[in-house]
């Protein structure tokens, strides 16, 4: 297992540095400039600019610059936040949508296997229906439209209970993430229960459930052991990507809620052009989706003991 | 279905659902135990966005949000109003704007003006914010540093007038060569490049404020990266500022104009970009006011029937025509149709409908001040009337010109702000049905807007303009030849003349005619087409008061704010 490990790895390591690469051909290719402003008084301001950040040489130095920085793990200093290290916004900013996402994808994963499983055992009955059609409208209805509109409830909620039940917006402490955390896991929680239901329906018709019940098991042994088990896999297959997805797609809630998020730099620096923010979070983000994906690989072993790792 | 539904038997059912209420049971104190274990690693990476009230009359504090992290507090380099407004609440230049907007004495309490030489006076009882007073010494040491062209300031140009400021920026004379030093501790001794009449209006700006040389050297390159990384002069000093989320600022007992601020602490506990996220804060009473509310936010301020307020920013927005060879727009009757067709209060009541907008109706901002009053009371400028027939035979007279069967397209570079979109459609549609112009609109976010409209590739395009320093100048010289800010590149000799007149004259009736004459010809040679002026919306608890809104200099500044108990 340790070889397997070590193996992907470095194929981590590889697909990391190909992001890395093709993020930085992508956002030189783009028109524009990071250190144009609105004023430019001469081109001798432009110049010293260019001179401080390193972009009046070849891009190709510019590229070896950059990946030297990386493998040292500096991926040195922000062109709108102009005091900062990336590093420094990374390292400050990432906890803070790790916390987040940990929540919200606690919420997801406990809300959808137990939805999914609870719709399976009742399909077609009242519980299933009911279910089945707020899965739909959480898949469908956009972050943003949810986050809102979540946000003018508390407001609503608070001015009807005469003083503060939850806070409306900010970050600090665990009253500040509930909600928050519940709008970014919503639309995974959603696509979990139906993916947990449709897996649970087709163990429940199994071969091995009927052999189990025919043997005369035990109906909560069966359900626990045969049946939820077998259905949860598919779910602990998608648990990787949609982690990184919940942790990278925080933007919409990080900013309705003010919570001062990775995701916001992320996607701020694409419109402000600031390269070292887009390549050490793209970078970053992108070696963390590969660490993910082995994780949930290995765990997968774990549970399922057919799986060998090799 | 040929399989049977084991689920639906009961005995399965009943067995699986208790199953799954033991699970749901256990899942549930799973969570509240990560709950808490999350909560507590919420407060290290803590925003500290405590559960208090807007404006809190006992302890002297209001609690307020912005729009975006503050980027950059090293005045050297500072650039963003954003910044400008933390800065001039911790910090202090030679002068400072007061709330409306005028100029008052700041560390220097009198100055004196002869010719190219200016001598400030320094008071004594200025102090940095850890007891040392500051001296001439601190505003040499960080002119020197915002021209060095390793800085790479790009304000640097406002220190310009001071003797050698260009030459030393190009890297072409070594630092000590700046036009000042201080004669003693109290007195600064200012050497400029020529007379100007606006020089001592220039040190209220960032880039003209102190730093002290052993605090900056003893930050190795941190300067003003965090709380502890800054000096203060100001009002105010920073004790807290977790990046992203919150910035804490507290009276400056050293201040030497501490008796006029009442204010204990303004806490700034969000920051964020959405207007309606703060607005939901302010109606659940966790923020004092809202600034910058966009046009959709209005049906919220008028269901809770708040007070809707506004101030003007003194930004100007205008198309800007492109003067180069190659460009239809160079020629007159083309411009001058455009200019006749185009209606700004249509622009500004029937399709913007931001109630702070105002048609504009020149490049000078309608708040500008004149020599006596305001300017436009003493300088209207030329009326342009919207007339449809009359742009109709410009435009035939320019067809002619230029020798066309009819008009290619005119490219429209614009922005994709929600306010530059509509506007840009606006013009389109607006064009081809009176004048049946068609108008091809180039959107582009904003980075991508700057590089195309400073590499000239537009027909027109869309811009707005506000001051860097509290003279007319500063909206004057856009359109000289020299300027890199004239996007069009509009070369017009006569402009030119006046503009130089502005700038190097000593009197100030002879100035203010030039700018005059200048606003005239911006019209009359169909320079640009009035769009509107920019006002700002904001909503305040009624309590507090005394916020300073401005046109000029920083535009929002609470360090001389009060509470009162009652509204």
């Amino acid at each position: 297992m340790l070889a397997y490990i070590l193996k992907r790895l470095v194929q981590g390591a590889v697909t990391v540095w190909f992001i890395a690469t093709a993020t930085f051909v992508a956002m030189h290719a783009v028109p524009g400039d990071p250190l144009r402003g609105e004023r430019i008084a001469n081109e001798q301001i432009l110049a010293n600019l260019e001179a401080r950040y390193g972009l009046d040489k070849p891009l190709l130095e510019q590229y070896v610059v950059y990946i030297g920085g990386m493998l040292r793990g500096d991926f040195g200093l922000s062109y709108v936040q102009q005091n900062r290290r990336v590093n420094d916004i990374i390292r400050e900013h990432f906890p803070v949508s790790a916390t987040l996402g940990i929540l919200a994808m606690a919420f997801a994963t406990v809300g959808g296997v137990l939805w999914g499983a609870l719709t399976a055992i009742y399909r077609n009955r009242l519980p299933d229906v009911v279910i089945m059609f707020a899965v739909i409208v959480g898949i469908s209805v956009p972050s943003f439209v949810v986050a809102a509109f979540s946000q003018l409830a508390l407001v609503s909620l608070n001015s009807a209970f005469g003083s503060s039940l939850l806070p409306v917006a900010g970050w600090g402490t665990v009253w500040h993430m509930l909600v928050p955390a519940l709008v970014l896991g919503l639309s995974t929680m959603a696509y979990l229960t139906r993916l947990m239901r449709s897996s649970m329906l087709d163990i429940t018709t199994s071969d091995f459930v009927r052999t189990a019940r025919a043997k005369g098991l035990p109906p909560t042994r069966i359900f626990l052991r045969h049946q939820l088990r077998n259905a949860i896999l598919p779910v602990v297959t998608v648990l990787g990507p949609q982690i990184a997805l919940i942790t990278t797609g925080g933007f919409v809630v990080e900013l309705v809620f003010a919570i001062p998020g990775l995701g916001r730099y992320f996607v701020d620096a694409v419109h402000q052009l600031d390269y070292t923010v887009i390549m050490g979070t793209t970078t970053f983000y992108g070696a963390f989706l590969v660490f993910m994906v082995l994780v949930v690989d290995v765990l997968y072993s774990f549970i399922d003991p057919r799986v060998t790792l090799e | 279905m040929a399989q049977p539904n084991i689920a639906n038997r009961d005995p399965m059912s009943r067995a699986a659902t208790r199953q799954l209420l033991w699970i749901a049971g256990a899942a549930l104190v799973g969570l509240a135990l990560l709950l808490a274990a999350l909560g507590w690693a919420a407060t290290l990476t803590g925003g500290g966005a405590a559960a208090t009230h807007a404006l809190d009359f006992k302890t002297r504090t209001v609690t307020t949000s912005i729009r975006n992290d503050v980027p950059q507090l090293d005045s050297s380099r500072s650039k963003d109003i954003e910044s400008y407004n933390i800065l001039h609440t911790v910090m202090e230049g030679l002068l400072r704007y007061d709330n409306n907007s005028n100029l008052v004495p700041g560390v220097a309490d009198r100055w004196e003006v002869d010719g190219a030489r200016v001598t400030f006076y320094l008071r004594e009882n200025a102090r940095w914010s850890d007891g040392k007073p500051v001296t001439a010494h601190d505003f040499v040491f960080a002119w020197r540093l915002a021209v060095i062209p390793e800085t790479a300031s790009e304000y640097a140009f406002l220190l310009y007038p001071v003797k050698n400021g260009e030459a030393i920026n190009r890297g072409e004379m070594p630092p000590e060569s700046l036009g000042v030093r201080a004669a003693s501790d109290r007195v600064l001794e200012v050497e400029l490049q020529n007379a100007i009449a606006y020089f001592p209006k220039l040190t209220a700006a960032q880039t003209y404020y102190p730093i002290r040389e052993d605090f900056f050297k003893s930050r190795n390159g941190r300067y003003a990266a965090d709380t502890e990384d800054l000096l203060y002069n100001g009002a105010f000093r920073i004790t807290r500022w977790v990046h992203g989320a919150s910035l804490r600022m507290e009276k400056n007992d050293l201040y030497w104009d501490k008796d006029s601020i009442w204010l204990n602490a303004i806490d700034i506990a969000y920051i964020t970009t959405d207007a309606v996220a703060r607005l939901n804060l302010f109606q659940d009473g966790r923020i004092a006011d809202v600034d910058y509310l966009p046009g959709e936010a209005l049906d919220q301020v008028l269901q809770q029937r708040w007070s809707l307020r506004r101030f003007n920013d003194g930004s100007m927005w205008f198309i800007e025509l492109n003067f180069r060879e190659d460009r239809l727009t160079r020629n007159f009757h083309l411009r001058r149709a455009l200019q006749l067709a185009n209606d700004p209060a249509e622009l500004v009541f029937k399709v913007l409908k931001t109630p702070s907008f105002t048609p504009a109706e020149s490049l000078f901002p309608s708040t500008m001040k004149g020599e006596h009053g305001l300017f436009r009371q003493q300088y209207p400028p030329p009326h342009v009337p919207t007339d449809l027939t009359e742009a109709r035979k410009e435009l035939e007279l320019a067809r002619q010109e230029l020798g066309l069967d009819t008009f290619p397209p005119l490219v429209l570079l614009a922005d994709d702000t929600p306010a530059a979109i509509t506007h840009s459609e606006y013009l389109q549609e607006y064009l081809r049905r009176n004048l049946g112009l068609e108008i091809r609109i180039d959107r582009q976010n904003f980075r991508q807007r700057l590089e195309k409209q400073q590499q000239g590739e537009f027909d027109l395009t869309l811009k707005g303009w506000s001051a860097d320093y509290d003279d007319p100048l500063s909206w004057a010289d856009l359109f000289a030849s020299w300027n890199l800010n004239n996007n069009g590149r509009y070369d017009n000799p006569a402009l030119d003349a006046q503009v130089r007149i502005a700038m190097q004259s000593l009197d100030e009736s002879e100035r203010y005619r030039a700018f005059a004459e200048v606003q005239r010809i911006l019209i009359e040679d169909a320079v640009i087409v009035m769009a509107y002026e920019r006002g700002v919306m904001y909503v305040q608890d009624p309590r507090l008061k005394n916020v300073g809104r401005r046109f000029m200099g920083p535009p929002t500044d609470y360090s001389r704010a009060y509470i009162t108990e009652e509204p």
